[in-house]
Order: structure tokens, then sequence, then C-alpha cells
């Protein structure tokens, strides 16, 4: 054992976190330079980030980001809200619980990206219909995690409510919400990923813009370049999406145990 | 100096709670019969399954009875009780001051006079410099002092008190029992306290009621012979209190004696 060792355990943990994936960028990029496939239907990573540097500069990916991230964020929101409301209405009352369970357990399964052509007859082919699934998307995970939040709130806390003379408004905006919390932000977290998932695949059809858009039209072109240069992109804004809401997380539930 | 008894009075009769079960129900408690003096602080003592928190739930108004009456005369209280919870049963997501706000909040208490009240609680408890603070970030003892607290903030008709002090290292216990006895001297309020330590209840109490189990009945009411005011650690070194706790394990001994006869009969 070494006497004095330069890095603390977290820095070790850190390196050991980026070397998975950079070893393999840097083992894709080497198989390349050494011949062995075919780099007109396997870019480089070089080749990517050449890409992607003259993608952002000409304003192409900027266009198509910023359409994905929108229909995604208005999804997100207009769809998780109404769900954590419902969520919690559940675990209250019981006659709301009765009538949206089966609700739930049919529609839940159906592949959201299923309901598009339905979806492109009602809104037409703008950014509603894909907010639109979005929503439908995010919907489930949120109700479904908000209402086991709420449901698995300790009887104790029930008990003290009703003996401090506790309305059943005050249960709901002081005990079950926040109860709840926890819960929610895990649904909140599953729900992000879905709806990058469901959008990406909607795009691919049914719009002239967007990241899926633009994967979809590069492979249809062959510049398979491109394509890589979507798939990434999409990445790093999950990643961002994610690390925003850990924070947003970490401010809401302050009582949450390190 | 006495204490000023000022309490709600209780009287309960025939009192029976029965859980129904899909093998015939439980008789949690049954036949008992208990009239409580305006501030009387009395300790339920009994083994697990006496039903003595069964008791207590119906009083705070979480559980029903099945039968039998309970008679509560706490006119002039705006609150009629107020309870202390085992597990402290503080909000985790209320810090300190907001916990013991809660029963305040829920009754509408105007916001100034509130402030006042929550303010003289904390100090009360020695909480002041923690009111801001979570309590997953406090000791077992300043949570249950945040408990009581919150409890007499409301300035209920009674206290009724869970086993609060059961989870506590036998040092803090110690401590917070002379506290609990201290704020009940000033305020004389009728406290009921819940506890499976009989040493703990003649420490406290005016009296002590003995429940046994299955069902949970009362077996003996004792008047704790030691006047208040109180000091709580003289008085448990005393010989006087040495004695009294042994007449009442002679009873108790041959109550579980008998109880272990029947069971392996």
């Amino acid at each position: 054992m070494s006497s004095k060792s330069p890095m603390s355990p977290k820095t070790q943990e850190r390196l050991l976190y980026l070397i998975s994936p950079i070893g393999l960028i840097a083992l894709w990029q080497l198989l390349l330079m050494a011949g062995i496939g075919d780099r007109r239907f396997v870019p480089a990573p070089s080749d990517i980030a050449w890409r992607y540097w003259d993608m952002l500069t000409n304003g192409e990916l900027e266009t198509n980001t910023l359409a994905t991230l929108w229909r995604v964020l208005a999804g997100f929101f207009l769809g998780s809200i109404p769900a954590i409301a419902v969520g919690l209405l559940m675990a209250m009352f019981r006659p709301i619980r009765i009538f949206f369970d089966p609700l739930i357990a049919s529609l839940f399964p159906i592949p959201k990206i299923a309901l598009m052509p339905l979806l492109l007859l009602v809104f037409g082919f703008g950014d509603a219909s894909k907010i639109a699934l979005v929503v439908i998307a995010v919907f489930f995970p949120v109700v479904i995690n908000t209402y086991a939040g709420a449901a698995n709130i300790e009887r104790l806390y029930w008990d003290v409510a009703k003996n401090y003379g506790a309305s059943q408004s005050v249960i709901f905006r002081r005990i079950v919400l926040f109860g709840a919390l926890p819960m929610i932000f895990a649904g909140l977290r599953i729900a992000l990923a879905v709806s990058f998932i469901v959008l990406v695949a909607a795009e691919f059809v049914s719009t002239k813009v967007g990241i899926g858009y633009m994967i979809w039209n590069s492979w249809e072109l062959m510049q398979v370049d491109v394509m890589f240069v979507g798939i990434v992109t999409v990445g790093l804004l999950g990643l961002i999406a994610t690390a925003i809401l850990q924070e947003i997380e970490r401010k809401v539930i302050p009582w949450k145990a390190e | 100096m006495p204490v000023q008894r000022r309490g709600a009075a209780i009287d309960i009769a025939g009192l029976r709670r029965e859980y129904p079960g899909t093998r015939g129900s439980v008789v949690a408690i049954d036949h008992v019969d208990l009239r409580i003096a305006p501030g009387e602080f009395l300790c339920i003592v009994g083994p697990s399954g006496c039903g003595k928190s069964t008791l207590l739930r119906i009083l705070a108004g979480l559980d029903r009875q099945t039968a039998g009456t309970i008679t509560v005369d706490a006119a002039g209280w705006v609150v009629e009780n107020a309870m202390v919870f085992q597990e402290s049963g503080l909000f985790p997501w209320m810090s300190v001051e907001a916990n013991v706000r809660f029963g305040l909040d829920t009754r509408g208490v105007p916001r100034a006079e509130a402030n006042a009240r929550v303010e003289a609680a904390l100090k009360l408890v020695g909480l002041t410099r923690f009111r801001n603070h979570f309590p997953h970030q406090l000791s077992g003892g300043m949570r249950q002092r945040s408990a009581i607290a919150r409890a007499f903030v409301t300035d209920p008709g009674m206290l009724l008190m869970d086993e609060p002090f059961a989870a506590l290292d036998a040092q803090n216990r110690v401590i917070l029992q002379g506290e609990l006895v201290r704020l009940w001297e000033q305020t004389g309020k009728t406290v009921i306290y819940v506890t499976h330590s009989i040493e703990e209840a003649l420490l406290m109490g005016d009296r002590t009621v003995i429940m046994t189990a299955h069902p949970g009945r009362i077996k003996q009411v004792i008047d704790v012979p030691f006047p208040h005011p109180r000091d709580l650690l003289q008085l448990s070194a005393s010989p006087e209190f040495g004695k009294l706790k042994l007449d009442i394990w002679r009873v108790l001994e041959e109550e579980v004696n008998r109880a272990r006869a029947e069971m392996e009969k």
C-alpha cells in the first residue's frame, strides 16, 4: 500500500466513472484509424465531432435542438402537473382512486408512439400533436409514482394531522403533497427520459424540424455522421435536463437525509 | 407551592373496544372504568397488548370504542386534547418551528398571537436556537422536546402521551422526565401518560393504573403518595419509593405467573 495517495477516494471514483465512456470512444477511434470498419457507415468520433462543430456554426443544430426542447418542456409540464394533482387526489379520496385505477391500468401499457397517427388527425402536423404525445407519455409514470408516494405516507402523520385539528385542505397542502414529494421526483425523472424517447420517435415521421427529424433525414440521405450528431445531442439534452431536475429536487426537498 | 390544577375532567365508563377479524374479533380493552380529575397526572402501565394505547387513541379521537362512554369536561378549553406520539411524529418536511406552530395554524390562531406562543413554547423546551432545523438534524431527545412543545403550545385541556420517552437512551429519559414533570407542575394540565415502565409511572404520576392483557382490563389503581413538586432523582433513590415499587412488583409477579401458567396449559 502506498503511504501517500495523491487522490482522494472521491476523485478516484470520479475518474473511474469517466474511464468506461472515454475508453470506449478511444477504442472506437483507434479501430477505425487502424482501417478496421468502413468509415462511410461507421464514422469515427473525430468525424462526428467535426460535423458537430460544423452544424453548430451554421445554426442547423440549434434550430432543431430548440424545436425538440420546446416540445419536450411544454409536454413535460402540461403532463406532469395534472398527473401530480390526480395522484394526490387518488391517495386522499377512495372514489377518485376507484375511478382512475382501471383507466391507468388499461392505458399505461399502450405504446404511446402508437397514438401518433391519431394525434396527427386531431392536432395536425404542427407542434401540438407532438406536445400532446409527450403529455400522454409523461402522465402515467408521474401519476403512478405520486399516488404511491402519497398512499405510503406513514399512518403516524395522518394521526398527528387529525389530532391537531387539520382540515382536508391542510392535510392535502401540508402533509400529502410534501410526504409524496420524494416519490414525485422519482416519477419526474422517469417522465423526463420517457418524453425524449417518445418525442424523438414522433419527430421521425411527422415534422420537418427537430432532432428526430434530423436523425431520420440523415438516414435517408446516408449522412451517418449527422445521425450520430443527433443521437449525441439527445443524450446530452437528457443528461443536462436530469442534472437540473436533481438540483431542483435538492432545493425542494431539503429534509431528505443525505 | 402546590400545583394549580386546571385541566379537563374525564369520566370513562364501561369502555370496550373490539377489532373485528377473520377468525373472530379481538377484544383490545374491556370493562374500563376510570374517573380522572382536573389537572391530574395519571399514568397507565401494562404489558404490550393490554390496550393502553387503544385507550389513549380513543381519548385522542383517533379510534372509536365499541361500547361504553367517555365524558370529557373541557369547558373553557379551546383545544380539548393534544397528543405526544411515541416516535415524536414530527413532520420531517417542516422545521422545528413549523412543526410547533402546526396546531395553531390548523385552528386559525392570528399570526401575531401564534408567533408569541410559538416563541414561548420553544423557550420552554430550550429549542429557540434550533427553530430552523429539520427533525432529522436533531437528537432523539430534542425531537421529543419539539413534540412536547407542539402539544403545549395549543394549550390543551389534557395532554395524551403515548410512551413518549421509550425510544430515548436512559440518560435523556431521566432528563426529559424531570422536564415534563416541571412543565406539568407549572401548568397543572390533565396528563394521561402511557408507559410500560412501572418505575416511570410511579415517579411522575399522581395515580398509576395497572392494566393486564388479553383482554385489556384495569387490574389495580394505585394512589402514589408522594407530593408535588417532586425531585425525581431524589425520589427515585428514597426508601419509600423503593418499597412502593417492590409492593407493586409483588402484585404483578403473581399476575405474570398466572398468565404464564394459563399460556402453558
